[in-house]
C-alpha cells in the first residue's frame, strides 16, 4: 500500500516535470520552426498564412535563390565561420592553459589573479564599446576579422577560465604526481594527460563561447561593417529595409545560418556526454 | 639499483614541524617498510624521497648523489600510488609505455620492456584494455608495471594495497614479495598495516609523530622493541601492557609485583634508583598460556571470548582494571565469567620505564630472540 502510493507520487511528479520541460522545448523551438517553414513559402504565402506549412500553392524557393544569387552569402558565411572557429581555438587554448596555471601552481597573487579574471564574467563587454572602437581604430584593425576575433577572445576568456579551473581542480592530484614520477614534463602533462581528461569541460566551454559570437550583431556592426568583412548576421541586414523588408530572403538566410552552428554543436555535444575520469583512481 | 641515504631530513609546513630530522640508510636491493599510525609522517617522508615535497632541511642521497633539488623525473625513482593513478584515457600498454616514449626510447626497446613487465605481472591478456575495464587488483598491477618499465634506481610504494579487499591484499602482497626477489631492487614501501610490514620488509622503520622510533628487521622489532610504542604497534593482536611495581633489584634481576599481588622475577637490567617505582610490563598474547603456572603468572576474569578456530582469544580483566589478551588453544573450553590464570616465561616479558623506553633484557632465551 505504502510503496504503491509512493510509486504513484513518483509517477505524477515525473509527468509534471516532463510536461514542463516539453512545454519549454516547444516554446523554444517554435520560432525556429516558424522561420524554417516560412523560408520555403512565397511572399504571398508568408503574409496570408504565416502559421501554416507550405503547400503546393505557397511553396517556393525564391528566398533561397535570391539570397544565393543577389548577395555575397558564401562570403558572409565564411567570415562568420572563420571568426567563430579561430576564436574558439584561441579561447580554449589560452583559457585551459590559464586554468591549469591557476589551479595547479602556487604563486604569489594566484587568488587575486583568478578573482580579476572572474570579474570579467560580470562586466558586459559592450559597456566598453567606445573605447574598444577607439583602440581598434588606433591599431588600424578597423574592418578586419582580426578585430572581431580579438574582441571575442576577450569576451569569452573569463567564463572559460572560470569553468575550466573548476574542472581542473577535480582531477586527482595523484594522477599529476604519478605523471611527474613517470618522467613526464609539465607541458606534456598538460597536453597529454590533463586536456584529454577535461574534454567534456572543454566542449562545454566551446559551446558557451561559440553561440554568442555566431549570433552577435553589435561588434560586426561597429568594428567590421565594410564590404567583404560582414558576418552573416550583419549580411542579412541588407534585406531588412526601413520601408520594405524582403522576408523571403531574411528567413532563408536565417535558416541557412542555423546549419553550421548546428554542426559545431553536434561535434562538441558528443564530448559532453562522456565522463572520462572513470578508472583513473579508485 | 642504488642505495638511499637520509641525513637529518626535516619538513615543516609553515610553523608546523612534520618531520624532525630523520636519519636512515637503505642498502642497495633492500626492502624497507615505513610503518606507523596515520599522521606520523611516513607518507610525507616517501613523497620527499620521490621529490613531490620540498625538503625543509637535511640531505637526501640516491646512489651517492644529493638529489634535494632535483625534480622527480631526474631522481631515478618510480612510485606506485594507493589510488593507482593510471591514465584513464590510455590502454594498459600505453599507460606503461607513456613515460618511456616521452624519454625518447627506441620503439622496439619500449615494446620489449612493456611486454616483459606484462609477463612478470601476468598482464599479457589485458594490454589493450582501458583502466576502467580492469578490477582493482589488475589496476594495481598495471601501476606496478608502469614503475617496473622505467627500471628505476628506487621503487616507492605508497600504501599500494589499501584499496584492495582482504583476499586480494594477501595475494598481491605475495606477488610484491616475489617481485622483489626477482628484480632485486631497492624498495621503499609505506603502510599502516603492521602485517604487511612484517611479511615484506628486510628492514622496518617504525615512525611516530614525525620521528623514527626504531629501525630493524621484523624479528628484531618483534622480540626487542626499544620503546613501548613499537612494542604495541608490532604484533597482532597487540602486546598486553599493565603497570607493575618494582620491589627489588639485584644483579641482572628485578622483582616486581603484578596486579593481583603475585611476585615475579624478571631478567632486566634496571638501575637501583628505580626501586619503588611503577613501570610498565608487556607480554604478547601468544606468549601467555592459560591455566598454567610459570615465571610470570597473572590472573583475571574472562569477559570476552573470541573463537578463531585454530586458536581462541580470551580477554581478561586484571585486578587493576587493565585488560589482557591471552591466546588459548582452539579447543579451549574456557567461558565468560571464569577466572583464569595465565603464565609466561620470564624471558618473554618486556619492561618499559615511565618514558616508554625499554629496559635491557638480559639472558634472552633463543625462542624470544631475533638472533639466529
Amino acid at each position: 500500500m505504502m510503496t504503491k502510493n509512493i510509486r504513484r507520487e513518483d509517477m505524477s511528479r515525473a509527468v509534471i516535470v516532463h510536461a514542463i520541460l516539453l512545454t519549454y522545448t516547444l516554446v523554444a523551438l517554435y520560432p525556429i520552426f516558424l522561420v524554417i517553414i516560412n523560408a520555403f513559402k512565397s511572399r504571398k504565402g508568408i503574409f496570408s498564412a504565416p502559421m501554416s506549412l507550405p503547400n503546393a500553392e505557397t511553396f517556393s524557393l525564391e528566398g533561397f535563390t535570391k539570397v544565393l544569387a543577389r548577395s555575397n552569402f558564401e562570403l558572409f558565411f565564411f567570415n562568420s565561420f572563420t571568426v567563430t572557429v579561430v576564436t574558439i581555438v584561441i579561447v580554449l587554448l589560452l583559457a585551459s592553459m590559464a586554468a591549469w596555471a591557476l589551479s595547479e601552481y602556487k604563486f604569489p597573487g594566484n587568488t587575486w589573479l583568478a578573482l580579476y579574471l572572474a570579474v570579467g564574467i560580470m562586466v558586459p563587454i559592450r559597456l566598453g564599446s567606445v573605447s574598444i572602437l577607439n583602440l581598434i581604430v588606433e591599431l588600424g584593425l578597423i574592418n578586419t576579422l582580426t578585430a572581431l576575433i580579438l574582441v571575442y577572445v576577450a569576451q569569452g576568456l573569463p567564463l572559460a577560465i572560470f569553468i575550466l579551473t573548476e574542472f581542473m581542480h577535480q582531477i586527482p592530484k595523484d594522477l599529476k604526481e604519478a605523471a611527474r614520477c613517470d618522467g613526464v614534463g609539465e607541458f606534456k602533462i598538460f597536453f597529454a594527460v590533463i586536456l584529454p581528461l577535461i574534454r567534456p569541460a572543454v566542449a562545454t566551454v566551446a559551446v558557451f563561447t561559440m553561440i554568442p559570437i555566431w549570433n552577435d550583431l553589435w561588434f560586426p556592426l561597429i568594428l567590421a561593417p565594410g564590404d567583404g568583412k560582414q558576418t552573416i548576421t550583419l549580411g542579412i541586414q541588407q534585406f531588412i529595409g526601413q520601408y520594405v523588408t524582403d522576408w523571403n530572403a531574411v528567413l532563408a538566410s536565417l535558416s541557412l545560418a542555423i546549419i553550421p552552428i548546428l554542426i559545431l554543436y553536434l561535434i562538441f555535444s558528443r564530448q559532453l556526454i562522456r565522463g572520462l575520469t572513470s578508472g583513473a583512481v579508485k | 639499483m642504488a642505495d638511499l641515504k637520509l641525513d637529518q631530513i626535516r619538513k615543516s609546513y609553515g610553523a608546523v614541524d612534520v618531520l624532525h630530522g630523520i636519519d636512515l640508510d637503505v642498502k642497495d636491493g633492500e626492502f624497507v617498510v615505513f610503518v606507523g599510525p596515520s599522521g606520523c609522517g611516513k607518507s610525507t617522508l616517501l613523497r620527499i624521497i620521490a621529490g613531490l615535497e620540498d625538503i625543509t632541511g637535511g640531505d637526501l642521497m640516491i646512489g651517492g648523489d644529493v638529489v634535494n633539488t632535483k625534480s622527480p623525473r631526474d631522481r631515478g625513482i618510480a612510485m606506485v600510488f594507493q589510488s593507482y593513478a593510471l591514465y584513464p584515457h590510455m590502454t594498459v600498454y600505453k599507460n606503461m609505455a607513456f613515460g618511456l616514449k616521452l624519454a625518447n626510447h627506441d620503439k622496439s626497446a619500449i615494446d620489449q620492456r612493456v611486454r616483459e613487465a606484462a609477463r612478470i605481472l601476468q598482464l599479457d591478456q589485458l594490454l589493450d584494455r582501458r583502466p576502467s575495464e580492469l578490477s582493482g587488483g589488475q589496476r594495481q598491477r598495471v601501476a606496478i608495471g608502469r614503475a617496473i618499465v622505467r627500471q628505476p634506481k628506487v621503487f616507492l610504494f605508497d600504501e599500494p594495497l589499501s584499496n584492495l579487499d582482504a583476499a586480494l591484499r594477501v595475494q598481491t602482497r605475495i606477488e610484491i614479495a616475489k617481485l622483489h626477489q626477482e628484480l632485486e631492487s631497492t624498495i621503499v614501501y609505506v603502510t599502516h598495516d603492521q602485517v604487511e610490514a612484517m611479511t615484506l620488509a628486510d628492514k622496518i622503520v617504525v615512525m611516530n609523530a614525525g620521528n623514527v622510533e626504531q629501525v630493524g628487521s621484523p624479528m628484531q622489532l618483534y622480540h626487542h622493541p626499544q620503546t613501548r610504542f613499537v612494542a604495541g604497534f608490532i604484533g597482532s593482536p597487540a602486546m598486553n601492557f599493565t603497570t607493575v611495581h618494582i620491589d627489588a633489584v639485584e644483579q641482572g634481576r628485578v622483582t616486581v609485583t603484578v596486579p593481583g599481588g603475585a611476585k615475579a622475577v624478571l631478567p632486566f637490567d634496571v638501575p637501583a634508583g628505580d626501586v619503588g617505582k611503577d613501570v610498565e610490563l608487556g607480554v604478547r598474547p601468544e606468549h601467555l598460556s592459560p591455566g598454567e603456572q610459570g615465571d610470570l603468572s597473572i590472573s583475571g576474569e574472562v569477559d570476552v571470548v573470541e573463537k578463531l578456530g585454530d586458536s581462541t582469544y580470551l580477554y581478561l580483566k586484571l585486578a587493576n582494571g587493565d585488560r589482557f589478551t591471552v591466546r588459548a588453544p582452539g579447543h579451549s573450553r574456557i567461558k565468560i565469567g571464569e577466572t583464569v590464570s595465565a603464565a609466561a616465561e620470564a624471558g618473554a616479558s618486556h619492561l618499559f620505564d615511565a618514558n616508554g623506553k625499554a629496559y635491557d633484557k638480559l639472558q634472552c632465551p633463543a625462542e624470544y630472540s631475533a638472533d639466529e
